[in-house]
């Protein structure tokens, strides 16, 4: 959504009591758990600043347990996120950090593991009016909202890769709104992220799997 | 179809000789690119929202997750059953309902944040008693939440609406704004009266600090939330009778954002200022250790 809508101004729709700290958490963590495949064995969630401090009473843990559970901002379900995880056999921790200062006072990292033992950590940043960003993923530094559909493509920092990445967005007609390219160093692993109005055709991970310097690729739909 | 200046918007109805909510609609589907019935839809489900919480805590009182509120919707109902209400009709319910949003919101019930969930109160109020005291129906009901969402837009485009950049000045100030001109337009006013009411709030609520006992949206939140409605209906009444506004909307929101800046950050929802450092406060929070 690239305009202030109405449903901004009045929305989101949501389970108290925080916009910031309680439908931000659930939305931050719904991005999260879009970037690794389900199902999830374990998550542990690293809170600082202003969440570390008042993540309890603002229910910041069940709202980011609820968006790893797949729960949207007004799911009464975020209530019972402990329950429920409990339930589903999600092992779940919250560790607060205060020694860390220097973030966004509402920042959160998210380590996930999944039943086939990949493990991904992605940091979120809550930016007020339930608004995110992803700022890091596996200490890469990166940058998207979910606000518009996001392909996250995780590659060798190499030449042609992106080349092929666009070629292959430009067969199935995808407008690019927005696109950019994170990289630990050079020749190590690169992310590009392209973010698109509309939904990203789903065909289009596999397509691009084919390239052999491209090692994962996520689709997160707006 | 947009605006970015209440001047605009005032501009766009003058020429288009239509209202605040008409404006907001036809930007909504043109930059949205999505239809009126789509939109009247995601509306109706916010109306629907907003009536449930301001109606659960008068039945049932919500605990909330810090334990500073709950069952004061119930009790200003219990008052008003027994006709010793000051407020009169209008402001009594709203002050009520206004209670009633906040027990929700802190129980971590379902509410739509208006423009912020420790605001959200305000709004649903005021348009909702309306609605009770003047039969007004559910369709006009919509085109009052179009309205404010226009006055809440330029709030969060050209100013803030967070506590912890503006104070609670830009929540519960502008959530007071938006409601105020929407119960102009719905009591038939014009355009540019709504935005006149819209300015007095902010004059009014000029500079009120964020300060959240334990930083929890509870208290002094839902009280302020009840103000806020007051200072609404003030507003709009002074608006509709014709009072001139000397300062347009726009540049009160100006000021309101430049005050809000130099707030010292301790009166900015950190909780270490105003209410929250009362020796009161602080013996029932516990929270510094």
């Amino acid at each position: 959504m690239s305009f202030i809508s109405v449903f901004d101004v009045l929305g989101p729709n949501m389970v108290g009591p925080s916009s910031s700290h309680t439908a931000g958490a659930a939305v931050i963590a719904g991005l999260a758990r879009k970037l690794i495949a389900p199902p999830l064995k374990r998550v542990d969630f690293t809170l600082y600043g202003s969440f570390a401090k008042t993540y309890h009473g603002h229910g910041t843990d069940r709202a980011l347990l609820g968006g790893i559970l797949g729960f949207d901002t007004d799911d009464l379900r975020i209530r019972e996120s402990f329950r429920i995880a409990n339930e589903r056999g999600l092992t779940f921790a919250f560790t607060s950090n205060e020694t860390e200062t220097d973030l966004h006072p509402n920042t959160v990292d998210i380590c996930m593991e999944n039943a086939a033992g990949q493990v991904m950590t992605v940091r979120g940043v809550s930016l007020g009016g339930g608004k995110v960003k992803i700022v890091r993923i596996n200490g890469v530094e990166v940058d998207f909202t979910g606000e518009y559909s996001a392909l996250i493509v995780i590659h060798r920092d190499t030449p042609g890769v992106v080349a092929h990445i666009t070629q292959v967005l430009s067969e199935h007609n995808v407008n690019i709104a927005f696109m950019r390219l994170f990289r630990e160093a050079k020749g190590y692993t690169a992310y590009s992220i392209i973010e698109s109005d509309g939904n990203l055709p789903d065909d289009i991970s596999g397509q691009l799997r084919g390239n052999p310097n491209i090692r994962d690729v996520m689709l997160v739909q707006s | 179809m947009d605006f970015r200046s209440g001047a605009e918007l005032l501009a766009l109805c003058a020429r288009e000789d239509c209202r605040i909510s008409q404006v907001m609609r036809r930007r909504e589907c043109a930059l949205g690119e999505t239809t009126d019935d789509e939109i009247r839809g995601r509306m109706s489900r916010v109306l629907e929202i907003m009536r449930e919480s301001t109606a659960r805590p008068i039945k049932t009182v919500q605990r909330s997750m810090g334990g500073l509120i709950g069952g004061e919707a119930q009790r200003l109902a219990a008052h008003a059953a027994q006709n010793r209400a000051i407020c009169g009709p209008v402001l009594q319910r709203a002050v009520t309902y206004a209670m009633a949003v906040l027990e929700v919101n802190a129980s971590m019930g379902l509410i739509v944040a208006a423009p912020t969930a420790g605001s959200s109160g305000v709004v649903p109020a005021l348009l909702l008693a309306l609605q009770e005291e003047y039969h007004i129906p559910d369709q006009r009901l919509l085109d009052g939440l179009f309205n404010a969402g226009a006055v809440g837009y330029l709030a969060m485009r050209n100013a803030t609406v967070a506590g912890s950049v503006g104070g609670c000045q830009a929540e519960v100030g502008v959530a007071a704004a938006m409601a105020a001109s929407a119960a102009v337009e719905l009591m038939g006013g014009q355009p540019g009266q709504c935005l006149d009411a819209a300015s007095t709030v902010l004059m009014n609520m000029l500079g009120l600090v964020c300060d959240p006992v334990g930083g929890l949206v509870e208290y002094p939140c839902q009280s302020r939330n009840a103000a806020g409605v007051a200072n609404a209906l003030v507003a709009a009444e002074l608006a509709l009778s014709g009072v001139p506004q000397l300062i347009p909307f726009d540049e009160m929101l100006a000021a309101m954002y430049n005050v809000g800046r130099r707030l010292p950050s301790e009166l900015r929802e950190t909780a270490l200022g105003g209410c929250a450092a009362t020796p009161a406060a602080c013996q029932r929070c516990g929270g510094c250790g």
